[in-house]
């Protein structure tokens, strides 16, 4: 019993990788196990936590409800990509600053979907923010610092609009020592 | 003092690795690692006739297939029973994999152990189990008539029966005291069974080196010390050849303090069989139907009272629904039994309770670990006695509050960690008036008459409770200096989103002196710290911190008497500032701890220009003593440990205004307020954070969260689609107040908050949609159907006996 694989060309956060894979990997084992792009978290498999959420082309989609070989060819936002040049993104920096995360496993799901989000609506309004998020799940926060975060990352994303980038300094820091 | 971080609201540590898909939660580790799967049983209750693996034995990939037959020794034995209690006489545990006979759907038969995930699956859908096909027992009252056994040889399928008694102002017994009160209400209450369910599963990750004869084992856990013991245990291995780490973990809850799971043994075991990394992470699925659930229970109640709706005496019993094993014991009727009481003094009690077994999963804590039952319980009470008498609820509650002089109040009972029930500190009367005022409850009755005018319903609604947090037996700290001036703090406790790298950082930082930078924080690693109990029942701040806080006192103390030397100054006119030990008001005369750090540790051996210092031909000491001083260890570091009397209280009161729609019956929570104490804080922001994390989850326990099984044990909504967790939108504003009284108990006066925010929300629900239908409210959750049906059922108006 072998399976027939089949090569995979996609282009993750910028860089072409590759890969050979069955026609039932999911999106999510790929990036996850194939890629070792393990940012992204599996928290249902049937679509309906959000945590898996990728940008596909840009738009969020359930990686655990794509399959990889469906993507051959496309371009693929993970939330390892989310930061530039060591820069952390205004979503990233208003989810730290608002205290919109707890255990962070929902977390990257959230930042992708708010990310494309904020993109199409720059200064969005509370009841669009609250729809905005309203298809992840998360069990630690109860929501409220998330929506806080959204509302934060649109003010960052405008002041950051407005400022030349060599000013800006913002700070990437993952505690060693551990 | 730019040092002073304890009470600040501090950005978490944790969150840079973990905004940036930097986390490394279990299943982020052992890339490559062969992927275990199991063949669970699809039958509540059945007899393995034969198991046939014959045809998975062609699937590509496929590295092994267990049986119960095939473990070894202590691993074919029942897994244990964690927490042993008099009153549980027919404690029953599974074993790794079903021997003989499954008792809930869910319990593993079979392990297989494949290269990848997938391929495990294939072979597992191969496998074939003949099962001879035994009567299911499920619901509480179909187990209490005792026709079916879920185990054999527990009559009526009681596995628990507990008693406690504690006598009234004159030494009356709880039934004499009712039958003697100006009042008596008799009733029944029900709560349905929820899920701590953490967005990530359980999952277990092992490495054998065959080399060195030892295994590291990561797991999803709330507790690394007590599962390596475990491991070390069943497979006979000396315990310093087994170390296990909590990783980065996606949420607890309660669910992953249970231990040894049967994977949490089975997967370390094939590793070291096959001397192959082995994986397993759980999927959804088998989160619903082999881990742990919560809360079901069906109370019933008397009380009697006077006309101020004072208490004189209460009894309650309790069935409580244990599912088909008891591997925590009875803890959660326990504290349902215990935490009942909240903020009150009730006259003359009796609480019995008889834990049931049932062909479901096993029912062990849930965050608020019966609390919400027991809350749900007393204020479903005292809005009874207060309908009763016509009277304001909050007035009821006031009356029968513990007043602010009479701490410590002893309740007279034992609690959950065995200790007397004796409530440190409070002060109920002013969170109540703090609460009132948050939410606007005396100008309330006029908002509804609005609302009423317009042909809308609303209702409001309160719930208080008191919480036990912080039980021991202990927890320890260990702090360690090092020349660079870093300090390394590290806990056995583990951490699962609770922000406790950040908190404990805050503690050391500010207990030292030291820069927040110069810290870092290791949780639930035994190769770090090999002693703890582990986090639950809100007791890692508590006890880890307070542990922390101990041992860098020790360390402060030993860096000021070197540095007294150093300087030839007096060690009480130092103090540290900054990372640096100084003369207080000379800041001139002063040494970095980095270099009381390498003065600490006499060297014949310098690595760098600043350990050169403390070598031995430096000329630092003198000839005629000992390098290391008599009762004296080398190194700038110190470990100690906290281990309380008993536990400390922390309390709160709830308020909510609900909408309730007169046409589809929807409830629609408008506001949410909360008056939270648990003494002294150390960082509000992450504090507010548990409260608002425990109330959604409140609400999804009041609203929407239910396990529905069928007459044949099988759980209809195994799955996010069906098992309905709020989401965003389901979640109000939540409105928070705090008031800190100290704990007494504690160095650092402080008491746990993870558990508060969930602990009263059913009852305030209730409560709420009680006031705006006029309708009793008697079983959570409430779901719309759920309304509906009871507006169209005849009943007794709120406060009438039922």
């Amino acid at each position: 019993m072998n399976e027939t694989r089949h090569r995979v060309t996609l282009t993750v956060n910028g860089v072409l990788r590759e890969a050979t894979v069955p026609g039932r990997r999911l999106l999510s084992d790929c990036l996850r196990h194939d890629l070792g792009l393990t940012g992204t978290h599996v928290g249902c498999e049937h679509g309906v936590c959000g945590a898996c959420t990728v940008l596909l082309d840009g738009e969020p989609v359930r990686s655990c409800l794509t399959f990889a070989v469906m993507v051959d060819g496309h371009e693929i936002t993970t939330v390892e990509g989310l930061a530039r040049d060591g820069e952390l993104s205004p979503v990233q920096r208003a989810f730290a600053e608002c205290h919109a995360l707890q255990c962070g496993f929902c977390t990257p799901g959230f930042l992708c979907t708010v990310t494309a989000f904020l993109r199409d609506n720059p200064a969005p309004a509370e009841e669009e923010a609250l729809e905005a998020v309203a298809g992840n799940l998360c069990r630690c926060t109860g929501y409220q610092n998330i929506l806080k975060a959204v509302h934060r990352a649109a003010e960052l994303q405008a002041e950051l609009q407005a400022e030349p980038r060599a000013e800006r300094q913002t700070e990437l820091r993952v505690e060693e020592d551990r | 003092m730019t040092t002073r971080l304890f009470g600040e609201p501090v950005q978490r540590r944790e969150d840079a690795r973990l905004i940036t898909g930097q986390g490394r939660y279990l299943d982020d580790l052992g890339a490559g690692a062969l992927a275990a799967a199991f063949v669970r049983s699809p039958h509540a209750h059945a007899r393995i006739l034969d198991i046939d693996v014959s045809a998975a034995l062609d699937v590509e990939g496929l590295v092994a297939i267990y049986t119960w037959e095939d473990l070894p020794g202590a691993l074919a034995e029942p897994l244990p029973l964690l927490i042993p209690h008099p009153a549980l006489t027919h404690g029953r545990t599974a074993y790794p994999l079903a021997r003989e006979i499954v008792r809930h759907v869910g319990e593993p038969v079979v392990m297989v152990v494949a290269r990848d995930r997938y391929l495990a699956e294939d072979a597992c859908a191969l496998i074939r189990v003949d099962y001879e096909i035994l009567k299911p027992v499920v619901g509480i009252e179909e187990a209490v008539r005792g026709v079916h056994l879920v185990h054999e040889d527990v009559p009526g399928n009681v596995g628990a029966h507990l008693v406690q008694e504690v006598p009234g102002p004159g030494g009356a017994a709880a039934r004499d005291a009712i039958a003697a009160a100006p009042h008596t209400l008799e009733f029944r209450l029900d709560i349905e069974r929820s899920a701590s369910m953490p967005l990530e599963g359980r999952g277990v990750y092992a490495r054998w080196d065959a080399d060195d004869g030892s295994l590291r084992v990561y797991s999803s856990t709330q507790t690394s010390t007590s599962v390596r013991m475990a491991i070390a245990a069943k497979l006979g291995l000396p315990l310093p050849k087994v170390e296990v780490v909590a990783p980065d973990v996606g949420g607890g809850f309660g669910v992953k303090i249970v231990h040894p799971w049967p994977e949490e043994v089975l997967v370390p075991w094939a590793a070291r069989l096959l001397n192959r990394e082995v994986k397993w992470a759980e999927d959804r699925r088998e989160h619903f139907i082999s881990s742990s659930h919560e809360r079901g229970q069906v109370q019933h109640v008397r009380v009697g009272f006077d006309d101020d709706g004072r208490v004189l005496g209460l009894e309650v019993e309790i069935l409580h629904d244990h599912g088909a094993y008891t591997p925590y014991g009875i803890i959660v009727p326990i504290i349902t039994s215990t935490q009942l009481l909240g903020p009150y003094k009730v006259g003359a009690y009796r609480v019995e309770f008889s834990s049931i077994y049932t062909n479901t999963v096993q029912v062990t804590p849930y965050r608020g670990a019966g609390r919400p039952q027991g809350v749900f319980c007393m204020e479903r009470t005292m809005d009874r006695i207060a309908a009763h008498l016509g009277r304001d609820r909050t007035e009821v509650r006031a009356a029968n509050f513990i007043q602010p002089h009479e701490f410590p109040y002893d309740q007279g009972m034992t609690f959950q960690d065995g200790r007397p029930l004796i409530y440190d500190s409070g002060d109920y009367p002013e969170a109540l008036r703090l609460l009132k005022e948050l939410i606007g409850w005396d100008s309330f009755p006029e908002a509804k008459a609005r609302a009423a005018a317009e042909g809308r319903r609303i209702g409001i609604g309160v719930g208080c409770y008191v919480e036990g947090t912080g039980v021991g037996p202990y927890e320890g700290g260990h702090v360690q200096i090092t020349s660079d001036g870093r300090v390394h703090v590290s806990t056995g406790l583990t951490s699962q989103g609770q922000g406790h790298e950040t908190a404990f950082a805050q503690i050391a930082a500010t207990e030292l002196g030291v820069p927040i930078e110069k810290v870092s924080v290791v949780t639930g690693d035994t190769r770090r710290f090999g002693y703890a109990v582990g986090t639950f029942a809100s007791r890692a701040a508590v006890m880890s911190g307070n542990a922390i806080a101990l041992a860098c006192r020790k360390v402060r103390e030993k860096a000021l008497r070197i540095a007294a030397e150093a300087l030839e100054a007096d060690p009480r006119d130092l103090e540290i500032t900054d990372g640096t030990v100084h003369v207080a008001g000379v800041p001139s005369a002063s040494i970095p701890l980095g270099t009381v750090a390498v003065l600490s540790n006499p060297l014949r051996y310098a690595f760098d220009e600043e350990t050169r210092r403390a070598t031995q031909f430096a000329g630092a000491a003198s000839d005629d003593r000992p390098p290391v001083a008599e009762g004296e260890e080398p190194g700038l570091e110190g470990r100690d440990y906290y281990s309380p009397v008993r536990s400390t209280f922390a309390a709160g009161m709830h308020a909510a205004i609900v909408e309730t729609d007169p046409d589809t019956a929807e409830i629609r929570i408008l506001r949410y307020a909360v008056v939270h104490d648990c003494g002294r804080l150390i960082n509000p922001m992450i504090v507010e954070g548990q409260i608002h994390g425990g109330v959604a989850q409140g609400v999804g326990g009041a609203l929407y969260e239910k396990m529905v099984y069928d007459e044949h044990g099988q759980l209809l909504n195994a799955s996010f689609m069906d098992f309905l967790m709020p989401y965003a939108t389901e979640v109000p504003h939540i409105e928070t107040a705090h008031l800190e009284t100290p704990s007494p108990l504690n160095p650092l006066g402080i008491k746990g908050a993870g558990e508060a925010g969930v602990i009263p929300v059913s009852a305030v629900i209730a409560s709420a949609v009680e006031d705006a239908e006029g309708i009793t409210i008697a079983r959570m959750p409430i779901s719309p159907s759920d309304l509906h049906h009871l507006r169209l059922t005849p009943q007794g108006a709120p406060g009438s006996d039922q």
